[in-house]
């Protein structure tokens, strides 16, 4: 993009070579195992991304979400799961214990989470509360030495099976809006990891259970103080979408590179795939569609950078960018016919792993809720 | 729905649900076929539906055929998929075979012992089937009169548990004419499996690449005479597109199915999500979009059994069936969320086994094409 700054270029750059070298050669493998590529993700952390929003003292590459967007869409051509994982550690651990949490709590973790020591996680669903994420019911009750119990189950938890930090959302009262947020360490007594979630798509990113029973936490974890998730969960929803779309935009990518490069090698009836017109409008729809994509998002992520917030600004980049990417994804497997469908061709990896954006960082359906509330506000009933 | 049609596919449903559904996630993700699923439908006669009694079929029609790959496909894109393909074969034979080859080949067909395969598509030519250029060269073997086969054959259904193979193999000149079908059983020296694609979904039907390598294959395994192959392989095409039609409804209603049962009971908001508009119009048009689909289809079957084949309805049946089957099964991953993104819900299966639909059988870029060109056809004819 124009606006790109030298630093964000250079971040580009490295990302891209990055990617190329240690995610793209074992997307496959990963994907196929269902397994974690943790040797790349601890490479990550000699890059410098797995804070890029957190403060240069912590180790952070103190960088926005421009910057942040730019890692996913790099990483996210190469594998979409490694950068869902990403993203659930630098996004919506680090990022928000960057943002929330006391200087005591940021010096005790952030430097493990920068450096790749620790791996991090955050828990917010439950099995009964998905869309209607205010709802959640996990408890967390105040011992009388000020410590807290908690009891409940988070559900579809990113990197769960690997994250030594896991920054969890609780109710501590019986009002909608009585939630708090802790920082539980792994190997707290009565806090355990649940059965593994086999996916569709993502399969290279681990999607656990977080089981809290009788788990007893300090004081000291509570991030702010009670009642303030609300105010955590809202600050962090922008940029969490935003870059969740940048996995999307990612995805698109590579599909049309993937797509311009077929259309140029096989050859059906004696012509080139692109001599034909309707090769030629998938193709020019979805690179066109992707250059859609790419600005609005990198337009959206700049006004945040420049501190512009409003309700539907990250939502309608997050209801437009997956439903985009998803049907570019199913196209691309149509223009390769029998290719596109196998596995050794990564086109319908993205496609499966796209269709998690959709649903992921909450639904098309809620995105649209959003929006709605946000634009019709003379029609409340 | 006729009382036979009833039957069939109440006699579907159970078995299907008894037999198929318990075994699908488990065999999906280790991509097992079970022969023995097979067999069974075989002894229940719906292996060989549409072929006449005195060859072990049931004699049904092309509507009846496609109501029951719709209920199979229900529970299983793969096995109707197996079923759709080894009848297409038992057409073919029965159709184009002296009565020779129809004692020798169709009993073990209709009955479900044996499963068919047809065998069409090379790597250079996937759309573009008339470029083929796996060789049959007539010949003296041992002092027997045949063709020497060489090349290979992808993406080919069934490849590996088949018994019986169409092989389409070029015997003269360049493109369509020059083109043989030809009956290439299992074991025949010359004649082995490649690779076993792995792919998106249908991961319990095997596909597999063919190898031919002085396969020698006696005279009296060809099809009707030289030259017929492609016309043969078309004809058997144009049946084939509706049938696949037809297994798409079925992934289609099976998404609906759980959809709506799904929206039913999961609450968030403190109310079903159901009752969301949002989620109500989406559902309003995955069965309005069913039943276009449904009826498409039939009509076609219903034309080809009445006489009267109408190929761009078929063409249209396909691509407008199988559309349907992607877009509703996507959405109902969707209306699922995070649940029917598991591999413990089946939606996500039917989304991956619908994207396939679009391609086989002719991929619907070429379906448009072929109706483009009756189009074109019926207004310069008037």
């Amino acid at each position: 993009m124009w606006f790109f700054t030298d630093e964000e270029k250079d971040l580009q750059r490295l990302c891209r070579d990055f990617a190329t070298k240690e995610i793209a050669p074992f997307a496959h493998k990963h994907d196929e195992e269902e397994s974690f590529n943790l040797s790349a993700f601890k490479k990550m952390g000699e890059l410098g991304v797995l804070g890029i929003t957190a403060d240069p003292q912590y180790g952070g590459a103190g960088m926005g979400a421009v910057a942040a967007t730019i890692a996913m869409e790099e990483f996210g051509k190469a594998c979409a799961g490694s950068t869902l994982s990403y993203l659930a550690h630098a996004i919506l651990c680090v990022n928000n214990i960057q943002n929330n949490g006391s200087v005591a709590q940021k010096e005790k973790y952030l430097p493990k989470l920068i450096s790749g020591e620790h791996i991090g996680c955050m828990g917010m669903s439950e099995p009964e509360y998905g869309s209607d994420a205010v709802g959640i019911q996990t408890k967390a009750q105040k011992n009388a030495d000020g410590s807290y119990v908690i009891n409940g189950t988070k559900m579809w938890i990113t990197n769960a099976q690997y994250a030594d930090i896991a920054y969890v959302y609780t109710r501590t009262g019986s009002e909608r809006k009585n939630l708090s947020t802790f920082i539980v360490e792994k190997g707290t007594p009565g806090f355990s990891v649940g059965k593994p979630i086999h996916k569709m798509g993502m399969r290279s990113s681990p999607t656990g259970e977080l089981v809290f029973e009788n788990a007893k936490v300090p004081a000291s974890q509570l991030v702010g103080g009670e009642g303030d998730s609300i105010y955590h969960m809202m600050k962090n929803l922008d940029i969490e979408r935003i870059t969740i779309a940048g996995i999307s935009l990612g995805i698109a990518q590579a599909c049309v590179d993937q797509c311009i490069k077929y259309a140029g090698e096989r050859k059906q009836f004696g012509k080139h795939l692109g001599s034909f017109q309707m090769i030629q409008k998938m193709v020019a729809e979805m690179a066109t569609e992707t250059e859609m994509m790419r600005s609005f998002l990198y337009t959206t992520a700049k006004k945040y950078d420049m501190g512009e917030r409003g309700p539907s600004m990250a939502a309608q980049v997050k209801l437009a960018l997956p439903k985009m990417a998803t049907k570019i994804a199913l196209d691309a497997i149509q223009l390769h016919g029998g290719y596109g469908y196998s596995r050794e061709f990564p086109l319908e990896r993205m496609m499966r792993d796209n269709k998690l954006n959709e649903i992921g960082a909450g639904t098309n359906e809620i995105m649209i809720m959003i929006i709605a509330k946000n634009l019709l506000t003379n029609t409340r009933d | 729905m006729n009382e036979i049609q009833l039957e069939l596919k109440n006699q579907l449903e159970k078995f299907r649900l008894q037999k198929i559904e318990p075994h699908m996630e488990h065999d999906d993700e280790s991509e097992t076929f079970r022969m023995d699923i097979f067999s069974e439908l075989g002894s229940l006669g719906f292996t060989g539906m549409t072929l006449p009694e005195e060859f072990g079929g049931m004699g049904l029609s092309y509507e009846d055929f496609s109501i029951a790959l719709c209920e199979i496909a229900k529970s299983s894109v793969s096995y109707a998929v197996t079923i759709s393909v080894s009848c297409m074969v038992q057409a073919i034979i029965n159709e184009f075979g002296n009565s020779t080859q129809k004692n020798k080949y169709l009993p073990a067909l209709t009955s479900g012992s044996e499963i068919g395969a047809f065998c069409l598509s090379e790597s250079g030519a996937g759309s573009d089937a008339a470029a083929l250029v796996t060789s049959a060269k007539k010949c003296q073997h041992n002092g027997q009169a045949g063709y020497m086969l060489n090349g290979s054959k992808i993406w080919i259904t069934s490849g590996g548990i088949a018994k019986t193979y169409i092989v389409m193999a070029r015997t003269g000149e360049a493109g369509g004419k020059g083109v043989s079908a030809f009956i290439v059983r299992d074991g025949t020296p010359g004649f082995s499996f490649g690779k076993k694609e792995r792919k998106m979904g249908w991961r319990i039907s095997p596909t597999r690449e063919l190898l031919f390598h002085n396969c020698f294959v006696p005279e009296g395994n060809l099809l009707a005479n030289e030259g017929d192959g492609f016309k043969i392989a078309m004809a058997a095409l144009d049946k084939g597109r509706f049938t696949i039609g037809a297994i798409a409804v079925g992934c289609a209603e099976r998404a609906l199915d759980e959809s709506v049962r799904y929206a039913l009971s999961r609450h968030q908001f403190k109310q079903a999500i159901f009752d969301f508009q949002g989620l109500q119009f989406m559902m309003a048009d995955m069965a309005t979009e069913i039943e276009c689909s449904r009826l498409l289809v039939l009509q076609a079957a219903g034309d080809y059994d009445r006489g009267t084949p109408n190929a761009k309805l078929a063409c249209m049946a396909k691509l407008k069936a199988t559309d349907t089957a992607m877009k509703v099964t996507t959405d109902a991953v969707q209306i699922l969320g995070g649940v029917g993104y598991t591999r413990e819900y089946p939606v996500e299966r039917f989304m991956r086994d619908a994207k396939v639909l679009q391609i086989v059988e002719g991929t619907n870029q070429i379906q448009r094409v072929v109706i483009a060109r009756n189009l074109k056809k019926e207004y310069s004819t008037h």
